[in-house]
């Protein structure tokens, strides 16, 4: 979109952006919506969806009618304005960090020099959002749910963050189009322990299984989401699945060379083949743990960020500072 | 509800309702939990949401008639708990039974543990938020059905024990599917024990959460797998044995520590004794007749009290029966393994984080109909 620049007026670049982000959300959910399921599925020796168009390939675009469509039912004593604030609040800003993502060489809309800051920044809302709805919600497991999600995003963000400050000390940028440039090899050959780190940092951010105590069914019956149901569910969920793709979208620019890969013709447009590949192998990666793990129990997720996370992100970082000053 | 609860939800602890409709009470059990944070004070089990006075309803009618009743206190342990019924009446008539019935009834006793076990060794995992073994575990269950469904028409409420006998002969072809099943079941273990038990976080999730003691069990009545997992070897089979079990070479899974780790193996190794129990009865299954020939239409009972005690797939499971020298028994009274079970969850819960209830709760593997019958 850079290209665009000089010869198209920025009003049209913001639209372009916009409506680009916009279908990449949807677009996102139902991609991974359709993924998880059939995934499941085929984990679990089932179909999966099967009705909906050819192997059940409409069944999400059916749900989505489904869950528009009905009733909003709020709950008696539930503090209203909140509660139909908090699905918003989590899905309002999921849209903000696909535009400094950089999906090839020309598919990025603004270049920030503090991208990651304000990736992370932007994705702390969202816990904002979990309390409101657990609070407003006027549940028991909803408040739950709400507790556990603050008190482990808020914890897991601090390894995730070193981690990744690993990268940027050897790259000397915040801009994700500057850690992508530097990449000669992947940073997952240089960084493997600081990958690895934030790998488990991304399951808990994003409130996955085996980390999926806000939610966690069989305690809580569905945490936060309890009292939530058609479109502020969705809503929810979208907001998950978009934060599933960003924090992949991370992994892949931070570590897996971003858009690098066998060259195409027209390359700085088609880079996005490859990095959308590796999002997806990642996020076949979350779903794939999700249904083959138990889930952890919530003083012991919360032992392996302070005992284990913590600490091996900060030799790490400090082992990186050493050597690139050397 | 407990009034003391009440006041303390006026104070600073409250309370936390889990069930009658929660997803890790399987089926309509209530727990009062009154919870400091995620710390749980103390619990309390509300019973009563599925109570359908089955011991009353067996003081109306023939004490035969009531067969089809037991089958319905333990949907998972039907089979037994028709033949525990059925060994009380022959023992209170004096019938003899075929040894061939006997046999049967063992082999189909047997397969209806194991089936119970997988029901709950998939369900114990979707508490502690495995989703996928459950598929795996109904795969092999589905089989077993099958097989039942077969020889005794049904495929959950079983009512396949008759005074003198079982209703139905077995066939070779239940032979022939029995014995693949053993096979198949054999072949999934490697892949159980890599997938599931030898996963981290759920060795995490499960040691040292529950203490049992053998003193505890005692005061409380509990049996079954959980008294064995205090390495406590007490299991009817052996302990008082009945119908043909002694001709069998099997052995009791026993642990030592008495937590939940020490519970899910032992009702993971009695699946393979029983398939072992199965594979000998196979072997040795005489031929002849299945019923007794001499067994009145109206069973009259001497009178005086009787009582017969088997060990069902969650524990000792006994049956106390009144006659007054009618047809019609004055008073039967089940003794059922959950029930007793379940009234250590207050002890047992006590100072332990809500997750770690869930771990407890479904390592009892309750049966609620058979707590509430």
């Amino acid at each position: 979109m850079q290209t665009l620049n000089s010869y198209a007026p920025e009003i049209i670049r913001i639209v372009i952006a916009v409506v680009g982000a916009t279908v990449l959300v949807f677009g996102n959910a139902l991609v991974m919506g359709y993924m998880e399921r059939k995934l499941a599925g085929h984990f679990q020796r089932r179909t999966g969806p099967m009705e909906v168009g050819f192997h059940g390939i409409l069944q999400l675009v059916i749900d989505g009618i489904k869950l528009m469509s009905k009733q909003l039912v709020i709950p008696a004593k539930a503090d209203k304005p909140l509660y139909m604030l908090a699905p918003i609040v989590s899905f309002g800003p999921v849209f903000l960090p696909l535009l400094v993502i950089p999906f090839s060489d020309r598919i990025q809309a603004f270049d920030l020099d503090v991208g990651l800051l304000f990736i992370l920044a932007i994705a702390a809302i969202n816990v904002l959002a979990i309390l409101v709805a657990g609070w407003a919600s006027n549940n028991k497991y909803s408040m739950f749910g709400a507790f556990r999600a603050v008190a482990q995003n808020v914890a897991y963000e601090i390894p995730m963050l070193l981690s990744l400050l690993a990268i940027v000390f050897m790259t000397n940028t915040f801009s994700l189009r500057g850690i992508v440039e530097a990449q000669n090899v992947w940073f997952i050959v240089l960084q493997p322990v600081a990958f690895l780190i934030y790998l488990v940092c991304m399951v808990a951010e994003t409130n996955r299984a085996p980390f999926d105590l806000p939610e966690a069914e069989s305690e809580l019956t569905a945490g936060f989401l309890t009292e939530y149901g058609g479109m502020g569910f969705s809503l929810f969920m979208m907001a998950e699945y978009t934060n599933m793709f960003i924090v992949c979208s991370i992994a892949t620019v931070f570590f897996l060379g971003g858009t690098s890969g066998i060259p195409l013709p027209y390359f700085e447009y088609t880079g996005i083949i490859w990095f959308l590949l590796k999002v997806y192998l990642l996020m076949f990666f979350l779903v794939w743990i999700r249904w083959t793990y138990p889930r952890t129990r919530f003083d012991q997720l919360m032992n392996l960020c302070w005992k284990y996370l913590l600490p091996f992100s900060l030799v790490n970082l400090l082992i990186t500072a050493v050597v690139v000053k050397l | 509800m407990n009034v003391d609860v009440l006041e303390d939800e006026r104070q600073h602890h409250f309370v936390l309702n889990m069930g009658p409709q929660h997803p890790s009470t399987h089926g309509v059990l209530r727990v009062l939990l009154k919870m400091e944070g995620e710390y749980v004070l103390e619990a309390q089990p509300v019973l009563g949401y599925v109570h359908r006075c089955h011991e009353r309803i067996g003081e109306f009618k023939p004490a035969k008639s009531f067969m089809p009743n037991t089958a319905r206190m333990d949907y998972l342990g039907a089979l037994i708990y028709n033949q525990g019924y059925a060994m009380l009446l022959e023992r209170a008539a004096g019938i003899e039974v075929p040894q061939r019935a006997e046999y049967i009834r063992v082999i189909t006793s047997e397969l209806n543990r194991i089936q119970s076990h997988l029901l709950w060794y998939g369900a114990y995992l979707l508490d502690l938020g495995a989703f996928t073994p459950i598929m795996y575990t109904f795969d092999d269950r589905e089989h077993i059905l099958d097989i039942l469904e077969d020889v005794c028409g049904s495929r959950l409420t079983y009512c396949y024990s008759r005074v003198g006998g079982v209703c139905k002969d077995i066939d070779d072809k239940f032979i022939e599917r029995t014995r693949t099943f053993i096979e198949r079941l054999r072949g999934r273990f490697p892949m159980y024990e890599e997938l599931v038990n030898g996963n981290v976080i759920l060795q995490k999730r499960m040691k040292t959460v529950g203490h049992y003691t053998p003193e505890m069990c005692a005061r409380y009545g509990v049996t079954g797998p959980l008294l064995r997992s205090t390495g406590v070897a007490y299991d009817l089979r052996k302990a008082e044995p009945y119908s043909v079990y002694p001709e069998f070479d099997f052995e009791v899974p026993l642990e030592q520590d008495g937590d939940a780790w020490a519970a899910f193996n032992v009702r993971y190794r009695e699946i393979e004794q029983s398939l072992r129990i199965i594979e000998q009865a196979l072997d040795k299954l005489p031929e002849g007749e299945v019923m007794a020939s001499k067994v009145p239409k109206k069973l009259k009972l001497p009178q005086g009290d009787y009582n017969c005690s088997v060990e069902a797939p969650r524990g000792e499971l006994s049956y106390y029966l009144v006659s007054d020298g009618s047809d019609i028994p004055y008073r039967i009274k089940v003794r059922t393994p959950s029930y007793s079970n379940l009234s250590v969850v207050p002890e047992l819960c006590k100072g332990m984080l809500i997750s770690d209830v869930v771990t407890s709760m479904g390592g009892l593997d309750l049966v609620i109909p058979e707590i509430d019958r």
